[in-house]
């Protein structure tokens, strides 16, 4: 579970690593990790700290699914959408548990409660279909008893 | 000097020269979109694509960053190659149906309309990224890079909005392909920065 | 984390006589006849509470305590790679395989097997067919099929202590190569195996090395490829997870060979217990002086560190790779030049994946003839595939090259629950293609899956049933690579959103005949203009369906008919009313209040207002809810 803003330093975050552009992506997903995401002034920071133009960290940071610019939700759910979780029938689950959240798609629920991502294969293909639940392993889920799952941590 | 042909036609090379600088050298035309003299070759836009024969075997390669080598046989107006361009050229008439550009490349390949749905009938911008290049290599400003990836990357500034790196030299308006710049930029003249060039959002 | 220069001067191997001796003390410190037992910690056991069922064995062993004559020690290792069985428990040394083992099992195996003896029928594993218990892992069909070189002590150490490893022969290799050969009689090892890259590709590793080693002097690279993003594939995951040290060790030779002092290991976010198992192994290797400087007194240094991916899937294409690593956006670029003239940082550079680098190690140890002996003639060795989908053992399994598809999906892998044959067998993940039953003699290696349309990839098998629908897995991985395009080249960026599209209307009963010729054109021009592999052979999924499959697609399109059933559009969900008992789950699931009915007696469902969202199918226990 990620910290809270408050308890993390972010230049202990960013003293981790020397002042090199080949550490531009180590910073961002140190950063995502403690913050559960990027906010302008960290990517600021990491800029002057690496040499890495805005505009490229920007692109990077745009670039790859792990990070995200906007906070998430507290509970993180991702289903896989893998090949074997696809013949399984995963994509239904998501897009059930997308209806039930109330979201037309991947993202962020306007409470911040929750945050439904797509995952092309978490590798446990033997437990198709698969969700991670806040980094738990879900095996062969089902649209019910998943929802049953998220639905309990929204009651803690 | 290297010695290979082109079309069938021998000629000569310098070492170091891509095959493009070769054809362009000795008068073959070749039709690029992400090719510009001022930055580093990229690659991306594949309209350059020539065919290089070895026996029986044959492939495709960009010509803007292949080098030319000693005893290649090149063709650039196959049918393969030309297959490559056509399928380009029709896509991009649906991609940035506003490019004037465009329209006269595609005409020359006799892809007068598209198959594919418009999804913005303004857009010029086909993402060759020449302005994020130019602006990096030769103004050395870097205000601008691509956003995203894939179907929805865009170009722009960071957040997409204003920032203080763009000098509004206007070097990105003079290299891009379409005329999607200069469009862009008059909107933004006021402003210190170009703001967008291309976004999916409209 | 770097161990303290006490520690490390006290653990060091200064020789490769030091690594000897300390070899053949650690293996006369553990009696091979001595009762242990193993417990599967793979991604799949832990997932399905193989940590609970460890504490519980530990438990009832304390419980048990002076009733047990010779404590056995309990090991936990990765993944044996019979996933849907797990979690595993075996007792050495007489190999009794248990599965599906819960907490609530460990005081009977402790009490009956450990201090009696005696095997628990109940957890045998039960022969699918014939009905029969089978007592021991070697005579369980889905092992004894398989031939394991690069798995061979996953499942027999732990991962997480390099003692165990050493044990079983790790860095003999490393030892041999540093001590005994010039970088070029390494080359030379490795050409002569006839190892070819497992990543997908095959091109011959020694060629590749030779490539990079003939640049004289100056900074160079050694980079694994562990970004193991094709979707139902966890080879690369399972032996980073169960024996790191062999991927350290073959990078470790490729280094040497190269002349290379540094390595990076390019792991995906989505493996944590990869990264952590592998990062302990470079700790440890460094506390004996196996990486670092001047490696067992040879003089040769060498030290390897780890990114982790982003989230990318492109990054498995190496140049976008080494983009990545450098930290920047990971994009593909043109080759020439190659990576092993100017590849990270700009510096020669040699890139393989985790398979491979751990088949280095293995033909440094047991020599390139050894291996040559292995597989086909022009396909070297082994491979591993990850079995998953519609087949009974999903798993991991390693079989020699040239192994005919029947046997991998019908004998090691038990066959298809409900049916004599398969429909397909994706292999090569979304570069790859879709291989049918006729092609079930098809020999498994490098050149006859090119020649069937499909790619040897990097190992992901993924076999597909009667009620998969050939357009719609065209379709799925035309959306993937949609998704992961990174978009520079305009081939791919525009014209894998365009054939996914014309799937999709195919997929809802649209389109003409002439549409499929128009997706075979942009098809070829997709392949042959892309700038990378990842475009290049993005068409191969739909191609291989059209191939084998044309009929499936012309029914969508003609008779606006999804013979499988899983096209949304074309389907009808349906109660039957002789099996429906009226419990109401169906009701209760169904997010549109489509069904109705009274308590007790058979419900009937709204076609008007029903969206297709199987939840009704999902929440019956009747199986009285039916697809059309």
């Amino acid at each position: 579970m990620a910290q809270t803003a408050i308890d993390i330093d972010i230049d202990e975050i960013i003293e981790r690593y020397p002042g090199k552009p080949e550490y531009l992506i180590f910073l961002l997903q140190d950063i995502q990790e403690a913050f559960n995401y990027i906010s302008a002034e960290a990517l600021t920071l990491v800029c002057d700290h690496t040499g890495v133009p805005e505009s490229q960290a920007y692109a990077v940071a745009t670039f790859y699914n792990s990070f995200s610019l906007e906070p998430k939700g507290e509970n993180i759910v991702h289903v896989c959408l893998g090949t074997a979780c696809h013949l399984k029938g995963s994509g239904l689950i998501a897009e059930n548990l997308m209806r039930k959240l109330g979201l037309d798609g991947p993202g962020t629920t306007e409470d911040l409660k929750y945050t439904v991502e797509t995952v092309n294969c978490l590798g446990a293909c033997a437990l198709a279909p698969v969700a991670l639940v806040n980094g738990d392993y879900q095996p062969k889920v089902t649209s019910p008893k998943l929802m049953k799952t998220v639905q309990k941590l929204g009651d803690e | 000097m290297l010695s290979l042909t082109i079309d069938g036609k021998k000629v000569e090379a310098e070492a170091g020269w891509s095959l493009l600088d070769t054809a362009r050298q000795h008068g073959i035309e070749i039709p690029t979109l992400c090719y510009h003299e001022a930055v580093e070759p990229f690659g991306a836009c594949r309209l350059c694509v020539v065919e290089l024969k070895q026996g029986n075997n044959s492939r495709l390669v960009a010509s803007c960053v292949y080098p030319a080598e000693e005893g290649l046989e090149v063709y650039t107006d196959s049918e393969k190659v030309n297959n490559v361009r056509r399928w380009i050229l029709e896509m991009l008439l649906s991609e940035c149906p506003a490019s004037s550009e465009i329209r006269q490349m595609a005409a020359q390949y006799g892809v007068e309309t598209t198959r594919f749905e418009i999804s913005d009938p303004e857009q010029e911008c086909i993402l060759c990224g020449l302005c994020v290049r130019a602006c990096a290599q030769v103004v050395g400003a870097n205000a601008i890079s691509t956003v995203g990836r894939g179907a929805q990357k865009e170009i722009g500034s960071p957040y997409l909005t204003p920032g203080d790196d763009c000098v509004a030299c206007g070097t990105c308006v003079t290299v891009c392909p379409t005329g999607a710049m200069s469009a862009r930029f008059e909107r933004v003249r006021g402003v210190p920065a170009v703001v967008m060039v291309r976004s999916v959002k409209g | 984390m770097q161990v303290t220069a006490k520690d490390s001067a006290n653990l060091r191997l200064g020789s490769l006589e030091e690594l000897e001796q300390l070899r053949s003390e650690l293996k006369a410190a553990e009696d091979p006849n001595q009762t242990r037992i193993i417990v599967c910690h793979g991604t799949g056991c832990i997932a399905n509470g193989s940590a609970g069922v460890t504490q519980a064995l530990k438990d009832a062993l304390a419980a048990a305590g002076e009733d047990i004559e010779v404590m056995p020690g309990i090991k936990t290792t990765g993944c044996h790679g019979f996933c849907s069985r797990g979690p595993l428990v075996i007792i050495k040394p007489k190999n009794i395989f248990y599965q599906q083992v819960k907490p609530k099992d460990a005081e009977e195996i402790v009490q009956k097997t450990i201090q009696a003896g005696e095997t628990v029928e109940r957890l045998l594993y039960e022969h699918p067919q014939t009905g029969e218990k089978i007592e021991t892992t070697e005579d369980i069909p889905f092992y004894a099929g398989q031939q394991r070189v690069v798995l061979a002590n996953i499942g027999q150490i732990d991962p997480t202590k390099i003692d165990d490893a050493m044990r079983a022969g790790a860095y003999a290799g490393v030892a041999k190569a540093l001590t005994n050969m010039e970088p070029q009689q390494v080359i030379d090892a490795v050409i002569n195996s006839g190892l070819r890259g497992r990543g997908g590709a095959g091109f011959p590793t020694g060629i590749k090395w030779n490539l990079a080693a003939k640049h004289q002097g100056g900074q160079k690279y050694v980079l694994c490829n562990a970004d193991e993003g094709d979707p139902g594939a966890f080879m690369d995951r399972s032996v980073m997870e169960g024996d790191p040290h062999a991927v350290v060790e073959g990078m470790i030779i490729g280094g040497y060979a190269i002349g290379a002092d540094t390595g990076y290991v390019y792991v995906r976010a989505e493996y944590p217990l990869a990264i952590k198992h592998l990062e302990k192994a470079l700790v440890d290797a460094r506390a004996y002086g196996l990486l670092g400087e001047n490696i067992l007194g040879s003089g040769f240094n060498f030290d390897i560190r780890i990114n982790r991916g982003a989230g990318a899937f492109v990054c498995g294409e190496e140049t976008a790779l080494m983009r990545s690593v450098e930290g920047k956006v990971g994009e593909p670029v043109p080759r020439p030049p190659y990576p092993s003239d100017k590849g990270l940082f700009g510096k020669p550079s040699v890139l393989n994946n985790v398979e491979t680098w751990a088949n280095v190690s293995r033909i440094l140890d047991k020599g390139a003839d050894w291996f040559a002996g292995l597989g086909t003639e022009k396909s070297k060795g082994t491979k591993v595939f990850a079995l998953v989908g519609k087949v009974n053992n999903v798993g991991l399994v390693e079989v020699p090259m040239g192994i005919k598809l029947r046997e991998i999906v019908m004998e090691i892998g038990g066959g298809v629950p409900g049916s004599d044959h398969f429909k397909a067998v994706q292999t090569g993940g979304p570069s790859g293609g879709c291989l049918p039953w006729q092609d079930a003699e098809l020999p498994v290696d490098f050149d006859s899956l090119i020649a069937a349309g499909s790619m040897m990839g990097s190992g992901g098998m993924i076999v597909m049933d009667d009620r998969d629908c050939m357009v719609d897995v065209a379709k799925y991985f035309l959306g993937f690579l949609e998704e992961e395009s990174c978009g520079k080249c305009f081939p791919c960026r525009l014209g894998v959103p365009r054939l996914r599209e014309t799937l999709n209307r195919f997929s809802k009963g649209e389109g003409t005949v002439q549409d499929i010729d128009d997706l075979y054109s942009l098809a070829e021009a997709i392949k042959a203009g892309s700038l990378c592999a990842l475009g290049g052979t993005a068409p191969n999924a739909v191609l291989s369906t059209l191939r084998y499959f044309r009929d499936e697609y012309e029914a969508h399109i003609l008779e606006h008919r999804c013979p499988a059933g899983v096209c949304k559009d074309l389907i009808t969900y349906s109660i039957d009313p002789e099996v429906c008992t009226g419990c109401r789950a169906c009701t209760r699931a169904c997010p549109q209040d489509a069904i109705s009915g009274e308590k007790k007696k058979p419900h009937t469902i709204d076609e008007s207002l029903c969206i297709r969202c199987g939840m009704c199918f999902e929440s019956c226990k009747f199986g009285a809810v039916q697809v059309q």
